[in-house]
């Protein structure tokens, strides 16, 4: 850590600096521009020019190990793939915005400023080193996605979907403040560094004098603190029980803003989470944490957070492909598939083992591919039907052939059948669960298998209405070439690396080794300083 | 053309007519109305030459043959492993041979050609590759990669209640190979260097991590009693936990009671080919898998299983032969007995004498010939009269001869006619069953039960003949064409031949698998109790 901001501060921030440049930027031009001009082409072009440069600064520093602002923003490789990963996402989603008949020309200027403000937002959510940029970040791209939510202007299912999801954002991220207050009342620091430390170093001796004791608050506040963060970051995944908000916001959102929202806030919330859960809460020390033999963490003093969270996993996953089945709508579907995804990646958060981390990020990337192309399909169809229902689908595969192919294989990826993109996700994942072993994990391996052949069953609806039915009006479909264009882009990424995943398997090795003991070079220097609480609990009984 | 690379080209070559087609298709090239079905046709007959020259040149005494072998993903230990042993070399030749006739019978297909044809390649390619994969991450892939042209080839082109067989095809057996995943996964990150088996890779390097997806050291491993003796799963022993994940995954595809109910209903909707694959190849995977991955990976799970088995696949036969006597649908009846002589496999196999678990292969085999015959001949009447009511018709004998003599004779080689390639392998499973281990339970009781599906066999098929072919002819059928087209001919005859040659010279075939299976059946029966 450093003494105060420097120069050097800045270069590490760069791409986020170039992404508020093009922010601002863009509100300018949208400002200055005459009120009738279209912006369409102009600004989206400023935009994907911006996420280009920001993607390059993005992939220049990506092996470089530094914290910035007083420790407050991590440089390491896991933030770095992250941001990647939000950039190619935000990329397809100004295309795709361009595209999509649902959005107000006049109105492009707003759009596209506030996506990259959502995009800066999950930049600080994945960079995070500290609880306050953390809840800074999440806010960021909470309040923003309201205002995108509701775009689709005197629409009604946007303004609602818009007031439900401020109504959960609300609440949620109230209670992750209360989290966020109680940790900090228990270590001082607001610092994931710091707190690590601190627990590493005085946090144990409270612990177990707080069970010793009896009643005394240290250890159920750590508990607490710990499951009302979690609560903020759930919402942002939508876990059960904090996915009320997600069909109706998915329905009800523009269909670029629902494909950007399926995966990037999403993937930001994974990232905080493993920032959180592995960065505070590693053991310290030669020959633990990931450096053990089998690489797995144990989540310190016992605490049954990884129990917790292996119930959300299976209430998650089983709750998101049962709900999917009766679904009409593409969108709704997708909207319980992605809640059903969600619990497949938190039993990642299960097992906190290296291996398990991995198969986290390397399935946030595989999910982008499938889930994105997925929806951009369901876009174009709808622009060209006017339809979100399954029904309307009928037929597709001889009206628009290109396109039904390449949801089949959307679908097929999503379903995790090899030799697709989607099955190598699972398979890390069910690999990290049965690594890991014991009694429990097996059931949740068992449940999580028995899953995916359920979600068989509602995307082949969608399967099947494309192939096996055919339509009342065969006339074929005028896609346009740019829609064809990104579901290829989406789909040959989704094709060859369920065959060949190396090029994706080894950067998120390198991305989640920053967290194998000894610490990581970047943080390590960071003094230990054994400092008393602020607040004496000890002392308090 | 070396022969490390023929399994590979005879993998992949359907693969690349299916491009081919679906190439033409994309660049709306102006072709005459049947290349696609030449392309398939000539596509599968290629591949059948080249499993011509794989039996020709295959050492039944030299283990592993036709080696393709080099690393494919490092992180996971991976391998691209293709080879063959006497079993699979069985099944390969029966894969393309049938997968021709089934070709050369697509030829009323006219509705979306490209897509059928292309469809039918890939799944060709799949089973090619199940049978050739040595990896077990490879052989998952392949296995999976038949379900979706499946479901295809159902759900578009099948009959009346094509939706609902093609996703129950698809979820049963999806079902079952999610468990089996977890099976492979729990072998390979429990499989490790023992003394004498050092784990390595194609390139000669070491594993990472010490696991291996490769059979022949698992099976080695295994052999050694390594998964014996590995950490229980839920409170089970390793071995019988993964058996069993592995287990339900093939007995779905067999299938075997109570996972059946799939079979009658993906047969009665899909079209004629995809029927014939379906009992001629697809219904083998699932016996094939249990050989190669249950009994040589867990030989000690097997043999506390055998029991087990040999019950279910007694039921099978018995039941199956029930139900098939209340069928007046002639290819619900012909699927239902798919279900019984496939029992005759699993009885077979669960005894593991020499003489069990050859005439288990060797009904595989004949089954492969026998049931596709049976599921054409339905054909070329369903294309007749679009009824498949076994009552309807009456008197067939007179109206149409050499149909009626066929189907005779394919109803004879069904029900174990001696001389007909049926019987050889239902004779030698009661022989095998009657004479098992004592250490593997009492088998005689149930070789007795199962016998009694000869005669109940027998009626079905003689009852069905005596209602189709003899009595009265019905009038309404008269402006039926009686004659064979010459498609027809082309698929029904060589069945026909083969069906008489394999019953009265079963040698090529126990020369092929013989060596691998006894020393199969050997390795089980002295393994320790597990």
């Amino acid at each position: 850590m450093t003494a105060g901001v420097s120069l050097a501060d800045l270069g590490h921030f760069l791409p986020e600096l170039i992404l508020g440049a093009t922010v601002v930027s863009l509100c300018l031009a949208d400002t200055l521009m005459d009120a009738q001009s279209p912006r369409k082409k102009p600004l989206g072009l400023l935009a994907i020019g911006g996420v280009f440069v920001a993607f390059l600064a993005c992939l220049d520093s990506s092996g470089e190990m530094a914290s910035a602002f007083y420790g407050k923003i991590a440089i390491d490789p896991l933030g770095s793939f992250f941001k990647l990963v939000f950039l190619a996402i935000t990329a397809i989603t100004i295309l795709t915005s361009a595209l999509s008949k649902e959005l107000p020309e006049r109105n492009f200027g707003e759009y596209y400023t506030l996506l990259l403000a959502v995009t800066f937002g999950m930049f600080l959510m994945a960079g995070s080193n500290d609880l306050l940029i953390a809840y800074l970040g999440i806010e960021m791209v909470s309040i923003v996605s309201f205002a995108m939510v509701g775009f689709r202007l005197r629409n009604k299912r946007s303004s609602e979907a818009a007031l439900k999801y401020v109504v959960y954002g609300g609440a949620a991220s109230g209670i992750m403040l209360f989290g966020i207050s109680l940790l900090y009342g228990l270590f001082g620091y607001t610092d994931f560094t710091e707190i690590h430390h601190a627990l590493n170093a005085w946090g144990v001796q409270y612990f177990e004098q707080g069970l010793a004791t009896g009643g005394s608050p240290f250890p159920i506040t750590l508990l607490l603190a710990v499951t009302f963060i979690f609560a903020g970051i759930g919402y942002k995944i939508a876990v059960v029980p904090f996915h009320m908000w997600s069909p109706d916001v998915y329905e009800g959102a523009p269909t670029p803003f629902t494909a950007f929202l399926s995966v990037g806030p999403k993937a930001a919330g994974f990232a905080m989470l493993i920032r959180i859960f592995i960065g505070v809460f590693i053991p310290e020390g030669e020959g633990t944490g990931f450096s053990a033999e089998n690489g797995i963490m144990d989540f310190p003093f016992d605490l049954p957070i990884p129990a917790l969270l292996g119930c959300i996993a299976a209430a998650t996953m089983t709750f998101g492909n049962l709900a999917a089945i009766p679904q009409t709508n593409v969108k709704r579907l997708l909207a319980y598939s992605s809640i059903a995804h969600a619990g497949y990646l938190l039993m990642g958060f299960v097992v906190l083992s290296e291996s398990a981390l991995q198969a986290v990020i390397i399935y946030v990337v595989f999910y982008y591919f499938m889930n994105v192309g997925a929806f951009t399909v369901c876009q174009a169809v709808r622009d060209l039907t006017g339809s979100e229902e399954i029904a309307d689908y009928a037929g597709l595969g001889t009206r628009a052939p290109l396109l039904a192919v390449f949801m089949t294989v959307f679908l097929v990826s999503l379903t995790g059948l090899p030799p697709v993109a989607g099955f190598i996700a699972k398979f890390y994942l069910f690999y990290a669960v049965i690594e890991h072993g014991g009694y429990w994990f097996w059931a949740l391996a068992v449940l999580a298998a028995i899953n995916s052949a359920i979600s068989l069953f509602y995307y082949f609806n969608i399967v099947k209405a494309m192939w096996l039915r055919s339509a009342e009006d065969e006339t074929p479909l005028q896609v346009s070439p740019i829609y064809s264009l990104i579901c290829a882009a989406m789909a040959i990424p989704t094709l060859i690396f369920g065959l060949y995943w190396t090029p994706v398997s080894e950067p998120a090795k390198e991305a989640i080794s920053i967290y194998r003991s000894p610490k990581p070079a970047g943080i390590a220097e960071a003094p230990l300083k054994p400092q008393e609480p602020t607040v004496q609990i000890a002392e308090s009984k | 053309m070396s022969n490390s690379n023929l399994l590979t080209i005879m993998t992949f070559l359907p693969t690349v007519g299916a491009f081919s087609i679906l190439l033409i298709k994309l660049l709306k090239l102006k072709v005459p109305e049947r290349t696609f079905y030449g392309i398939t046709i000539a596509t599968t007959f290629v591949n059948m030459l080249l499993a011509g020259k794989l039996w020709s040149e295959f050492d039944p005494n030299g283990g592993v043959q036709f080696v393709h072998h080099f690393v494919w993903i490092r992180e996971f230990n991976i391998e691209y492993f293709m080879g063959v042993d006497g079993i699979s070399v069985s099944m390969i030749i029966l894969t393309t041979l049938v997968s021709f006739l089934a070709a050369i019978g697509s030829y009323n297909i006219t509705k979306k050609p490209a897509g059928f044809f292309a469809l039918f390649l890939l799944l060709e390619t799949g089973m090619m590759g199940t049978f050739c994969a040595l990896d077990m991450f490879l052989f998952y892939i392949f296995w999976e990669v038949m379900l979706l042209p499946m479901y295809f080839l159902i759900g578009v082109w099948g009959g009346p209640r094509k939706e609902y067989a093609a996703i129950k095809f698809f979820l049963y057996t999806l079902a079952g190979s999610v468990l089996m995943l977890l099976a492979i996964i729990a072998l390979y990150y429990t499989s490790k260097s023992m003394p004498g088996i050092e784990l390595t890779m194609a390139d000669g390097t070491k594993t990472v991590g010490d696991h291996t997806f490769n059979v022949l050291s698992l099976q080695a491993l295994g052999q050694a009693g390594l998964f014996a003796g590995a950490n229980p799963i839920l409170g089970i022993a390793f071995s019988k936990i993964v058996f069993v994940g592995l287990f339900i995954g093939f007995a779905i595809k067999v299938p075997m009671f109570p996972f059946h109910t799939w079979l009658p209903d993906a047969h009665v909707e899909a079209p004629t080919p995809i029927s014939v694959i379906l009992a001629g190849v697809l219904l083998k995977m699932g016996t094939y898998g249990m050989l190669r991955f249950n009994y040589g990976i867990l030989p000690e799970a097997a043999k506390w299983a055998a029991y087990g088995i040999a019950v279910f696949g007694v039921i099978n036969i018995v039941y199956a032969a029930l139900v098939c006597m209340a069928q007046k649908d002639l290819k619900k009846l012909i699927a239902y007995s798919s279900v019984s002589h496939m029992g005759f496999v699993l009885l077979g196999m669960a005894a593991c004498t020499p003489q069990g678990i050859t005439g288990a292969v060797y009904q595989m085999w004949s089954h492969g010939i026998v049931s596709p015959m049976l599921f054409l001949l339905v054909g070329v009447l369903y294309d007749r009269a679009h009824t498949r009511n076994i009552e309807g018709f009456g008197g067939l004998a007179s109206f149409m001869p050499e149909y009626s003599g066929l189907t005779g004779l394919a109803f004879f080689a069904s029900l174990g006619l001696p001389g007909l390639a049926g019987f050889v392998g239902e004779v030698l499973v009661f022989i095998g069953g009657w004479g098992a281990d004592a250490s593997l339970g009492n088998f005689q009781p149930l070789v007795m039960v199962s016998v009694t599906s000869v005669i109940i066999t027998a009626a079905y098929y003689l009852w069905t003949m005596q209602r189709m072919f003899l009595g009265k002819f019905n009038e309404k059928w008269s402006n039926l064409n009686p004659n064979l087209t010459l498609a027809e001919r082309l698929t029904l005859w060589p069945l026909a031949v083969l069906t008489i040659v394999f019953g009265i010279f079963p040698m090529p075939i126990f020369a092929l698998m013989n060596p691998a299976l006894h020393e199969l059946a050997r390795i089980v029966v002295s393994s320790a109790s597990a």
